[in-house]
Protein backbone atom coordinates (compact mmCIF):
# COMPACT_ATOMS: atom_id res chain seq x y z
CA UNK A 1 0.00 0.00 0.00
CA UNK A 2 1.36 3.28 -1.03
CA UNK A 3 0.61 6.47 1.55
CA UNK A 4 0.64 9.92 0.03
CA UNK A 5 0.87 12.92 2.49
CA UNK A 6 -1.80 15.60 2.30
CA UNK A 7 -1.24 17.59 4.67
CA UNK A 8 2.39 16.64 7.10
CA UNK A 9 1.01 18.19 10.47
CA UNK A 10 3.35 20.15 12.96
CA UNK A 11 6.21 17.96 12.78
CA UNK A 12 5.64 14.15 11.64
CA UNK A 13 8.18 11.74 11.18
CA UNK A 14 9.97 8.33 10.42
CA UNK A 15 10.99 6.73 13.58
CA UNK A 16 11.58 3.16 14.74
CA UNK A 17 13.64 2.29 18.44
CA UNK A 18 16.29 4.00 16.72
CA UNK A 19 19.95 3.92 15.43
CA UNK A 20 21.80 1.49 17.59
CA UNK A 21 26.14 0.80 18.05
CA UNK A 22 27.20 4.51 16.83
CA UNK A 23 26.77 6.42 19.82
CA UNK A 24 30.66 5.77 20.46
CA UNK A 25 31.19 7.72 16.80
CA UNK A 26 29.19 10.73 17.78
CA UNK A 27 26.14 9.30 16.11
CA UNK A 28 22.93 10.28 18.33
CA UNK A 29 20.36 7.37 18.44
CA UNK A 30 17.33 8.80 17.47
CA UNK A 31 14.34 6.65 17.39
CA UNK A 32 10.83 7.06 19.12
CA UNK A 33 10.51 9.33 22.09
CA UNK A 34 7.74 7.41 23.56
CA UNK A 35 8.85 3.38 23.23
CA UNK A 36 5.48 2.20 24.91
CA UNK A 37 3.22 3.91 22.47
CA UNK A 38 5.43 2.87 19.78
CA UNK A 39 5.82 -0.96 20.58
CA UNK A 40 1.95 -0.76 21.45
CA UNK A 41 1.44 0.24 17.63
CA UNK A 42 3.14 -2.34 15.62
CA UNK A 43 1.58 -4.80 18.24
CA UNK A 44 -1.95 -3.91 17.09
CA UNK A 45 -1.19 -3.98 13.36
CA UNK A 46 1.02 -7.13 13.93
CA UNK A 47 4.15 -5.11 12.65
CA UNK A 48 7.97 -7.04 13.95
CA UNK A 49 8.96 -4.49 17.29
CA UNK A 50 11.82 -2.65 15.48
CA UNK A 51 9.18 -1.96 12.14
CA UNK A 52 9.49 1.76 11.20
CA UNK A 53 6.27 4.41 12.26
CA UNK A 54 4.89 7.75 11.84
CA UNK A 55 5.62 9.82 15.18
CA UNK A 56 3.46 13.15 14.97
CA UNK A 57 3.99 15.84 17.47
CA UNK A 58 1.06 18.25 19.05
CA UNK A 59 -0.89 18.29 15.18
CA UNK A 60 -1.15 15.08 13.31
CA UNK A 61 -0.78 14.75 9.38
CA UNK A 62 -3.43 14.03 6.86
CA UNK A 63 -2.87 10.85 4.76
CA UNK A 64 -4.65 9.56 1.76
CA UNK A 65 -4.12 5.43 0.80
CA UNK A 66 -4.30 3.75 -2.23
CA UNK A 67 -4.92 0.28 -1.94
CA UNK A 68 -6.31 -1.97 1.38
CA UNK A 69 -4.16 -2.13 4.91
CA UNK A 70 -4.37 -1.78 8.43
CA UNK A 71 -3.47 0.99 10.74
CA UNK A 72 -3.75 1.60 14.29
CA UNK A 73 -3.01 5.46 16.48
CA UNK A 74 -1.47 5.42 19.64
CA UNK A 75 0.23 8.08 21.98
CA UNK A 76 -1.69 11.43 22.40
CA UNK A 77 -5.29 11.69 21.74
CA UNK A 78 -5.38 13.59 18.55
CA UNK A 79 -9.03 13.88 17.06
CA UNK A 80 -8.72 11.55 14.40
CA UNK A 81 -11.14 10.69 11.73
CA UNK A 82 -10.85 8.12 8.68
CA UNK A 83 -13.03 9.63 5.84
CA UNK A 84 -15.17 11.72 8.40
CA UNK A 85 -15.47 8.85 10.51
CA UNK A 86 -14.06 9.32 14.43
CA UNK A 87 -11.45 6.87 15.15
CA UNK A 88 -10.61 5.87 18.63
CA UNK A 89 -7.20 5.33 19.97
CA UNK A 90 -5.61 1.69 20.62
CA UNK A 91 -7.27 -0.26 18.73
CA UNK A 92 -6.13 -1.48 14.83
CA UNK A 93 -8.76 -0.41 12.35
CA UNK A 94 -8.77 -1.45 8.15
CA UNK A 95 -8.27 1.23 5.87
CA UNK A 96 -8.77 1.24 1.74
CA UNK A 97 -8.08 2.55 -1.47
CA UNK A 98 -8.77 6.32 -2.05
CA UNK A 99 -9.53 6.94 1.88
CA UNK A 100 -8.30 9.59 4.11
CA UNK A 101 -6.93 9.29 7.34
CA UNK A 102 -6.83 12.99 9.42
CA UNK A 103 -5.26 13.42 12.44
CA UNK A 104 -5.95 16.68 14.33
CA UNK A 105 -4.50 18.88 17.23
CA UNK A 106 -3.50 16.39 20.71
CA UNK A 107 -6.18 17.35 23.44
CA UNK A 108 -4.02 15.04 25.69
CA UNK A 109 -0.90 13.96 25.80
CA UNK A 110 1.74 15.53 22.77
CA UNK A 111 2.89 12.78 20.79
CA UNK A 112 0.64 10.52 18.73
CA UNK A 113 2.03 7.18 16.94
CA UNK A 114 0.66 5.81 13.42
CA UNK A 115 1.35 2.23 12.28
CA UNK A 116 0.94 0.89 9.18
CA UNK A 117 0.55 -2.88 8.48
CA UNK A 118 4.33 -3.79 7.09
CA UNK A 119 5.78 -0.74 8.47
CA UNK A 120 7.12 1.80 6.92
CA UNK A 121 9.47 0.81 3.36
CA UNK A 122 12.55 3.74 3.53
CA UNK A 123 16.11 2.86 3.30
CA UNK A 124 17.58 1.49 6.19
CA UNK A 125 20.92 4.06 7.30
CA UNK A 126 22.98 2.51 9.27
CA UNK A 127 20.53 -0.13 10.64
CA UNK A 128 18.02 2.38 11.07
CA UNK A 129 14.58 3.66 9.45
CA UNK A 130 14.80 6.49 12.42
CA UNK A 131 14.75 10.28 10.97
CA UNK A 132 17.28 12.08 12.54
CA UNK A 133 16.92 15.62 11.84
CA UNK A 134 19.74 16.73 13.11
CA UNK A 135 22.10 14.71 10.95
CA UNK A 136 19.63 14.68 8.25
CA UNK A 137 19.69 11.52 7.65
CA UNK A 138 16.83 8.52 7.67
CA UNK A 139 13.19 8.47 7.28
CA UNK A 140 12.47 10.40 3.91
CA UNK A 141 15.72 12.26 3.20
CA UNK A 142 16.17 12.75 7.10
CA UNK A 143 13.86 15.52 7.33
CA UNK A 144 9.99 16.09 8.93
CA UNK A 145 6.90 14.92 6.22
CA UNK A 146 6.04 17.37 3.80
CA UNK A 147 3.02 17.48 1.56
CA UNK A 148 3.11 15.39 -1.04
CA UNK A 149 5.51 12.77 -0.05
CA UNK A 150 4.42 9.28 -0.41
CA UNK A 151 6.17 6.50 1.12
CA UNK A 152 4.89 2.57 1.00
CA UNK A 153 4.56 -0.02 3.59
CA UNK A 154 6.81 -2.69 4.10
CA UNK A 155 7.11 -6.66 5.02
CA UNK A 156 7.32 -5.98 8.90
CA UNK A 157 3.62 -7.11 9.41
CA UNK A 158 4.40 -10.71 10.24
CA UNK A 159 2.65 -11.49 13.42
CA UNK A 160 -0.97 -11.52 13.99
CA UNK A 161 -2.94 -8.18 14.46
CA UNK A 162 -4.81 -7.36 18.12
CA UNK A 163 -8.23 -5.81 17.98
CA UNK A 164 -7.47 -3.27 21.05
CA UNK A 165 -4.96 -2.80 23.45
CA UNK A 166 -5.81 -0.40 26.90
CA UNK A 167 -4.87 3.37 26.64
CA UNK A 168 -2.76 5.05 29.40
CA UNK A 169 -3.50 8.54 30.41
CA UNK A 170 -1.28 11.14 29.84
CA UNK A 171 -1.15 13.95 33.03
CA UNK A 172 0.32 16.99 32.25
CA UNK A 173 1.69 17.34 35.75
CA UNK A 174 4.16 14.29 36.01
CA UNK A 175 6.51 13.03 38.61
CA UNK A 176 9.40 10.99 37.65
CA UNK A 177 11.61 8.81 39.41
CA UNK A 178 15.55 9.90 39.22
CA UNK A 179 18.60 7.96 40.60
CA UNK A 180 21.58 11.06 41.30
CA UNK A 181 24.72 10.97 39.77
CA UNK A 182 26.95 10.91 37.36
CA UNK A 183 27.38 14.23 38.88
CA UNK A 184 25.45 15.35 41.60
CA UNK A 185 28.66 16.29 43.24
CA UNK A 186 28.52 19.87 41.47
CA UNK A 187 25.32 20.99 43.33
CA UNK A 188 25.44 22.25 46.68
CA UNK A 189 22.90 20.80 48.96
CA UNK A 190 20.39 23.75 48.32
CA UNK A 191 20.43 23.32 44.49
CA UNK A 192 19.82 19.45 45.14
CA UNK A 193 16.90 20.68 47.25
CA UNK A 194 15.87 22.82 44.25
CA UNK A 195 16.33 20.54 41.76
CA UNK A 196 13.89 18.06 43.38
CA UNK A 197 11.32 20.16 45.13
CA UNK A 198 10.39 22.47 41.85
CA UNK A 199 7.52 22.03 39.91
CA UNK A 200 9.64 22.34 36.25
CA UNK A 201 7.43 23.63 33.81
CA UNK A 202 7.98 22.79 29.73
CA UNK A 203 9.09 25.20 27.81
CA UNK A 204 8.34 25.79 24.29
CA UNK A 205 12.05 25.77 23.09
CA UNK A 206 11.58 21.83 24.07
CA UNK A 207 12.24 19.55 21.27
CA UNK A 208 13.11 16.07 20.54
CA UNK A 209 16.80 16.48 21.43
CA UNK A 210 15.57 18.11 24.90
CA UNK A 211 12.70 18.75 27.47
CA UNK A 212 13.74 22.57 28.60
CA UNK A 213 12.57 23.53 31.92
CA UNK A 214 11.87 26.87 33.94
CA UNK A 215 11.03 27.39 37.19
CA UNK A 216 13.90 27.78 39.56
CA UNK A 217 18.03 28.37 39.51
CA UNK A 218 19.75 25.14 40.62
CA UNK A 219 23.13 26.57 42.04
CA UNK A 220 26.26 24.61 41.70
CA UNK A 221 29.47 24.80 43.80
CA UNK A 222 32.07 25.66 41.08
CA UNK A 223 29.79 26.24 37.48
CA UNK A 224 28.55 23.67 35.76
CA UNK A 225 30.99 22.93 33.27
CA UNK A 226 32.63 19.53 33.47
CA UNK A 227 34.93 17.38 30.72
CA UNK A 228 32.75 16.31 28.25
CA UNK A 229 31.15 13.00 29.20
CA UNK A 230 28.33 10.68 27.62
CA UNK A 231 25.25 11.32 27.66
CA UNK A 232 21.92 8.95 27.74
CA UNK A 233 17.93 9.24 27.24
CA UNK A 234 17.36 10.72 30.69
CA UNK A 235 20.70 12.51 31.16
CA UNK A 236 19.73 15.87 33.14
CA UNK A 237 21.83 18.44 32.51
CA UNK A 238 22.12 22.19 33.97
CA UNK A 239 22.73 25.18 31.73
CA UNK A 240 24.87 28.09 33.30
CA UNK A 241 21.84 29.61 33.92
CA UNK A 242 20.83 26.61 36.59
CA UNK A 243 18.10 25.78 34.40
CA UNK A 244 17.46 21.70 33.72
CA UNK A 245 17.40 20.23 30.19
CA UNK A 246 16.36 16.37 30.69
CA UNK A 247 17.93 15.38 27.14
CA UNK A 248 15.52 13.14 24.78
CA UNK A 249 15.80 10.64 21.92
CA UNK A 250 17.63 13.17 19.73
CA UNK A 251 20.29 14.15 22.45
CA UNK A 252 24.22 14.12 21.67
CA UNK A 253 26.34 11.39 22.44
CA UNK A 254 28.63 13.83 24.80
CA UNK A 255 27.79 17.28 26.44
CA UNK A 256 30.07 19.64 28.78
CA UNK A 257 27.09 20.42 31.50
CA UNK A 258 27.48 18.67 34.53
CA UNK A 259 24.19 16.51 35.15
CA UNK A 260 22.92 16.05 39.18
CA UNK A 261 20.76 13.03 38.05
CA UNK A 262 19.22 10.95 35.04
CA UNK A 263 15.15 9.79 34.75
CA UNK A 264 14.98 6.39 34.83
CA UNK A 265 13.97 5.01 31.32
CA UNK A 266 10.76 3.44 32.37
CA UNK A 267 9.15 7.31 33.06
CA UNK A 268 10.53 8.60 29.73
CA UNK A 269 7.31 7.73 27.64
CA UNK A 270 4.89 9.51 30.17
CA UNK A 271 7.52 12.72 29.68
CA UNK A 272 7.67 12.18 26.31
CA UNK A 273 3.73 13.07 26.33
CA UNK A 274 4.09 16.09 28.28
CA UNK A 275 3.32 19.50 25.76
CA UNK A 276 4.74 22.80 26.61
CA UNK A 277 3.36 24.17 29.86
CA UNK A 278 2.74 21.13 31.79
CA UNK A 279 4.44 20.62 34.49
CA UNK A 280 7.58 17.74 35.95
CA UNK A 281 8.73 16.61 39.61
CA UNK A 282 11.62 14.53 39.81
CA UNK A 283 11.44 12.40 43.01
CA UNK A 284 15.11 10.66 44.03
CA UNK A 285 14.98 6.66 43.70
CA UNK A 286 18.52 4.51 44.30
CA UNK A 287 18.83 2.43 41.79
CA UNK A 288 17.68 -0.92 43.57
CA UNK A 289 14.22 1.10 44.11
CA UNK A 290 14.55 1.41 40.37
CA UNK A 291 15.01 -2.00 39.74
CA UNK A 292 11.98 -2.70 41.83
CA UNK A 293 9.75 0.13 40.27
CA UNK A 294 10.40 -0.61 36.40
CA UNK A 295 7.88 -2.99 34.37
CA UNK A 296 8.58 -6.45 34.97
CA UNK A 297 8.70 -7.82 31.39
CA UNK A 298 6.22 -11.29 31.51
CA UNK A 299 7.33 -14.35 30.12
CA UNK A 300 5.54 -13.40 26.71
CA UNK A 301 7.21 -10.55 26.45
CA UNK A 302 10.50 -12.45 26.78
CA UNK A 303 9.35 -14.74 23.74
CA UNK A 304 8.18 -12.61 21.63
CA UNK A 305 11.78 -10.50 21.87
CA UNK A 306 13.66 -13.63 21.32
CA UNK A 307 11.67 -14.55 18.49
CA UNK A 308 12.00 -11.28 17.03
CA UNK A 309 15.06 -9.73 18.07
CA UNK A 310 17.16 -11.61 15.42
CA UNK B 1 46.75 7.38 38.92
CA UNK B 2 43.38 7.53 40.31
CA UNK B 3 41.27 4.38 40.88
CA UNK B 4 38.21 3.92 38.70
CA UNK B 5 35.07 4.38 40.13
CA UNK B 6 31.24 4.03 39.07
CA UNK B 7 29.06 6.79 39.15
CA UNK B 8 25.84 5.98 38.22
CA UNK B 9 23.79 7.15 34.79
CA UNK B 10 20.51 6.40 34.99
CA UNK B 11 18.98 2.80 35.80
CA UNK B 12 20.46 1.70 32.07
CA UNK B 13 23.87 3.21 32.55
CA UNK B 14 26.70 3.56 34.34
CA UNK B 15 30.10 5.68 34.02
CA UNK B 16 33.57 4.24 34.73
CA UNK B 17 35.48 7.39 35.51
CA UNK B 18 39.07 7.68 35.63
CA UNK B 19 39.71 10.95 36.41
CA UNK B 20 38.28 14.45 36.12
CA UNK B 21 40.60 16.13 33.71
CA UNK B 22 41.88 15.98 29.87
CA UNK B 23 45.29 14.00 30.18
CA UNK B 24 46.54 11.49 27.94
CA UNK B 25 47.24 8.61 30.81
CA UNK B 26 43.73 9.06 32.04
CA UNK B 27 42.58 8.56 28.82
CA UNK B 28 44.66 5.75 27.96
CA UNK B 29 42.95 3.75 30.29
CA UNK B 30 38.93 4.60 28.81
CA UNK B 31 40.64 3.44 25.56
CA UNK B 32 41.99 -0.03 27.57
CA UNK B 33 38.38 -0.79 29.11
CA UNK B 34 36.54 -0.10 26.44
CA UNK B 35 39.23 -2.10 23.94
CA UNK B 36 38.51 -4.54 26.48
CA UNK B 37 35.05 -4.56 26.06
CA UNK B 38 35.28 -5.19 22.63
CA UNK B 39 37.33 -8.12 22.56
CA UNK B 40 35.43 -9.75 25.43
CA UNK B 41 32.10 -8.14 25.86
CA UNK B 42 30.30 -8.32 29.27
CA UNK B 43 26.57 -9.46 29.47
CA UNK B 44 24.21 -7.47 29.10
CA UNK B 45 26.55 -4.74 27.72
CA UNK B 46 24.38 -2.68 25.19
CA UNK B 47 26.92 0.07 24.24
CA UNK B 48 29.98 1.94 24.94
CA UNK B 49 30.33 5.67 24.69
CA UNK B 50 34.89 6.29 25.52
CA UNK B 51 35.06 10.31 26.87
CA UNK B 52 38.33 11.80 27.70
CA UNK B 53 38.28 10.61 31.03
CA UNK B 54 35.33 8.21 31.73
CA UNK B 55 33.77 5.36 29.81
CA UNK B 56 29.98 5.22 29.56
CA UNK B 57 29.14 1.61 29.66
CA UNK B 58 25.01 1.29 28.74
CA UNK B 59 23.24 -2.24 29.82
CA UNK B 60 19.91 -4.13 29.72
CA UNK B 61 18.87 -4.51 33.22
CA UNK B 62 16.75 -7.40 32.23
CA UNK B 63 20.24 -9.18 31.64
CA UNK B 64 22.10 -7.97 34.72
CA UNK B 65 22.21 -5.91 37.62
CA UNK B 66 23.81 -2.37 38.04
CA UNK B 67 25.92 -4.08 41.11
CA UNK B 68 27.01 -7.24 39.68
CA UNK B 69 28.27 -4.96 36.23
CA UNK B 70 29.79 -2.48 38.41
CA UNK B 71 31.72 -5.08 40.20
CA UNK B 72 32.25 -6.33 36.79
CA UNK B 73 34.10 -3.53 35.18
CA UNK B 74 35.98 -2.50 38.02
CA UNK B 75 38.02 -5.72 38.04
CA UNK B 76 38.01 -5.76 34.03
CA UNK B 77 40.04 -2.33 35.40
CA UNK B 78 42.25 -3.83 37.98
CA UNK B 79 43.18 -6.31 35.49
CA UNK B 80 43.94 -3.80 32.81
CA UNK B 81 45.97 -1.59 34.86
CA UNK B 82 49.09 -3.52 34.60
CA UNK B 83 48.79 -4.30 31.00
CA UNK B 84 50.63 -1.48 28.54
CA UNK B 85 47.76 0.66 26.57
CA UNK B 86 46.20 -0.09 23.25
CA UNK B 87 48.11 1.37 20.68
CA UNK B 88 45.68 2.85 18.82
CA UNK B 89 46.33 3.41 14.93
CA UNK B 90 47.65 6.25 12.94
CA UNK B 91 45.39 7.92 10.55
CA UNK B 92 47.13 10.18 8.01
CA UNK B 93 44.62 13.00 6.59
CA UNK B 94 45.72 14.93 3.69
CA UNK B 95 44.55 18.50 4.05
CA UNK B 96 45.22 21.81 1.77
CA UNK B 97 46.08 24.21 3.86
CA UNK B 98 43.92 27.18 2.28
CA UNK B 99 41.58 28.26 5.03
CA UNK B 100 39.95 31.56 4.47
CA UNK B 101 41.14 31.81 7.93
CA UNK B 102 44.82 31.56 7.74
CA UNK B 103 45.47 35.43 7.11
CA UNK B 104 43.98 36.14 10.31
CA UNK B 105 45.86 33.43 12.16
CA UNK B 106 48.95 35.33 10.82
CA UNK B 107 48.28 38.16 12.50
CA UNK B 108 46.67 36.80 15.55
CA UNK B 109 49.44 34.08 16.51
CA UNK B 110 52.49 36.52 14.90
CA UNK B 111 53.83 33.34 12.72
CA UNK B 112 53.91 33.48 9.03
CA UNK B 113 51.04 31.10 7.37
CA UNK B 114 53.83 28.20 6.32
CA UNK B 115 55.07 28.20 10.07
CA UNK B 116 51.30 27.88 10.89
CA UNK B 117 50.91 25.21 8.33
CA UNK B 118 54.34 23.37 9.39
CA UNK B 119 53.32 23.45 13.19
CA UNK B 120 49.85 22.30 12.55
CA UNK B 121 51.12 19.31 9.96
CA UNK B 122 53.95 18.08 12.18
CA UNK B 123 52.17 16.46 15.59
CA UNK B 124 50.20 13.34 16.00
CA UNK B 125 46.98 14.37 17.48
CA UNK B 126 45.54 11.67 19.86
CA UNK B 127 41.38 11.33 19.09
CA UNK B 128 40.47 11.66 22.81
CA UNK B 129 36.51 11.07 22.04
CA UNK B 130 34.12 11.47 19.23
CA UNK B 131 31.08 13.35 19.85
CA UNK B 132 28.81 16.75 18.79
CA UNK B 133 28.75 15.49 15.68
CA UNK B 134 29.00 11.68 14.14
CA UNK B 135 32.48 11.93 13.68
CA UNK B 136 33.75 14.51 15.25
CA UNK B 137 37.26 14.03 16.48
CA UNK B 138 38.37 15.84 19.91
CA UNK B 139 41.69 16.04 19.31
CA UNK B 140 44.19 16.59 22.06
CA UNK B 141 48.05 17.99 21.95
CA UNK B 142 47.79 21.07 19.63
CA UNK B 143 50.60 23.40 19.79
CA UNK B 144 49.93 26.49 21.53
CA UNK B 145 51.72 28.48 19.61
CA UNK B 146 49.16 28.14 16.85
CA UNK B 147 45.95 28.66 19.47
CA UNK B 148 43.76 31.14 18.39
CA UNK B 149 40.29 32.40 20.29
CA UNK B 150 37.33 30.88 18.01
CA UNK B 151 35.44 33.84 16.00
CA UNK B 152 32.91 36.36 18.16
CA UNK B 153 30.06 35.42 15.38
CA UNK B 154 30.04 31.42 14.36
CA UNK B 155 29.52 31.08 10.73
CA UNK B 156 26.31 29.65 10.11
CA UNK B 157 27.37 26.69 7.69
CA UNK B 158 30.73 25.59 7.82
CA UNK B 159 31.25 22.78 5.09
CA UNK B 160 32.28 19.15 5.32
CA UNK B 161 35.68 18.34 5.87
CA UNK B 162 36.97 22.17 6.82
CA UNK B 163 39.94 21.75 9.20
CA UNK B 164 39.94 24.16 12.00
CA UNK B 165 41.23 26.03 15.33
CA UNK B 166 39.15 27.07 18.24
CA UNK B 167 41.00 27.85 21.35
CA UNK B 168 43.73 25.56 21.94
CA UNK B 169 42.08 22.90 19.60
CA UNK B 170 41.87 21.76 16.55
CA UNK B 171 39.46 19.40 14.42
CA UNK B 172 37.78 18.31 11.39
CA UNK B 173 33.76 18.91 10.98
CA UNK B 174 32.54 15.79 9.60
CA UNK B 175 29.86 17.45 8.43
CA UNK B 176 28.40 20.91 7.27
CA UNK B 177 27.63 22.36 10.41
CA UNK B 178 27.18 26.03 12.08
CA UNK B 179 30.66 26.86 13.74
CA UNK B 180 33.06 29.16 15.97
CA UNK B 181 36.61 27.72 14.99
CA UNK B 182 38.97 29.54 12.57
CA UNK B 183 39.66 27.85 9.56
CA UNK B 184 43.08 27.17 8.25
CA UNK B 185 42.08 24.23 5.63
CA UNK B 186 40.38 21.28 4.47
CA UNK B 187 40.41 17.48 3.64
CA UNK B 188 38.57 15.63 0.42
CA UNK B 189 38.42 12.67 3.04
CA UNK B 190 34.61 12.31 4.11
CA UNK B 191 35.36 11.22 7.72
CA UNK B 192 32.01 10.44 7.82
CA UNK B 193 29.47 8.88 5.51
CA UNK B 194 26.56 7.25 6.45
CA UNK B 195 26.25 5.13 3.07
CA UNK B 196 29.77 3.46 3.60
CA UNK B 197 29.88 0.27 5.02
CA UNK B 198 32.29 1.54 8.12
CA UNK B 199 30.31 5.11 8.38
CA UNK B 200 32.68 7.06 10.46
CA UNK B 201 36.31 6.87 9.79
CA UNK B 202 38.50 7.74 13.52
CA UNK B 203 37.88 6.15 16.59
CA UNK B 204 38.46 7.29 19.78
CA UNK B 205 42.34 6.35 20.91
CA UNK B 206 43.56 6.93 16.70
CA UNK B 207 45.81 9.20 15.84
CA UNK B 208 45.67 11.29 13.69
CA UNK B 209 48.32 12.99 11.44
CA UNK B 210 47.93 15.99 8.74
CA UNK B 211 49.46 15.65 5.15
CA UNK B 212 49.86 19.08 3.61
CA UNK B 213 48.46 18.20 -0.18
CA UNK B 214 48.47 20.82 -2.76
CA UNK B 215 45.22 21.52 -4.87
CA UNK B 216 45.73 19.13 -7.81
CA UNK B 217 46.35 16.32 -5.06
CA UNK B 218 42.82 17.43 -3.63
CA UNK B 219 41.42 17.23 -6.52
CA UNK B 220 42.59 13.87 -7.86
CA UNK B 221 41.20 12.35 -4.61
CA UNK B 222 38.04 14.11 -4.77
CA UNK B 223 37.75 12.49 -7.79
CA UNK B 224 38.72 9.18 -6.94
CA UNK B 225 36.36 9.24 -3.96
CA UNK B 226 33.64 9.91 -6.13
CA UNK B 227 34.03 7.19 -8.74
CA UNK B 228 34.38 4.74 -5.84
CA UNK B 229 37.79 4.00 -6.53
CA UNK B 230 39.51 5.55 -3.35
CA UNK B 231 39.45 3.44 -0.53
CA UNK B 232 40.06 4.23 3.36
CA UNK B 233 42.46 1.93 3.84
CA UNK B 234 44.68 4.08 2.43
CA UNK B 235 44.67 6.35 5.52
CA UNK B 236 46.21 3.95 7.33
CA UNK B 237 49.05 3.35 5.23
CA UNK B 238 50.35 7.08 5.57
CA UNK B 239 51.71 7.89 2.31
CA UNK B 240 49.83 10.86 0.20
CA UNK B 241 49.08 10.79 -3.28
CA UNK B 242 51.53 11.70 -5.84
Amino acid sequence: MNITVIAPGSLTTVQDGGRKGYLACGMPCAGVMDSRAYADANRLVGNRPQAAVLEATIFGPTLRFDGDGLCAITGAEMTASLDGVQLRRGVSFPVHAEQTLALGFAAEGCRSYIAFRGGIDVPLVMGSRATDLKCRIGGLSGRSLRSGDAFATGEDGVLRPLKGLPVPAYPQAVTVHAILGPQDDCFTPAGLDTFFQTAWQLTPQSDRMGLRLTGGCIESIKGVDVVSDGIVFGSVQITPKGQPIILMADHGTTGGYAKPATVCSFDLPLLSQLKPGGTVRFVPVTVAQARQLAPHPTLIDRIREVLHHE
Amino acid sequence: MEQAHILPSGDRAMVVEFGKTIDEAVNAQVQALAASLRDRPLRGVTECVPTYRSLLVCFDPSRVRFETLARRLLSRCSALSNASSVPGRILTLPCLYDGEDLPDMAQLTGLDTEEIIRIHADRDYLVYMLGFLPGFVYLGGMDERIAAPRLATPRTVIPAGSVGIGGKQTGVYPMASPGGWRLIGRTPIPLYDPSRDEPILCRAGDRVRFAPINAMQFDRLSAQIADGSWSPATLLEGGVPS
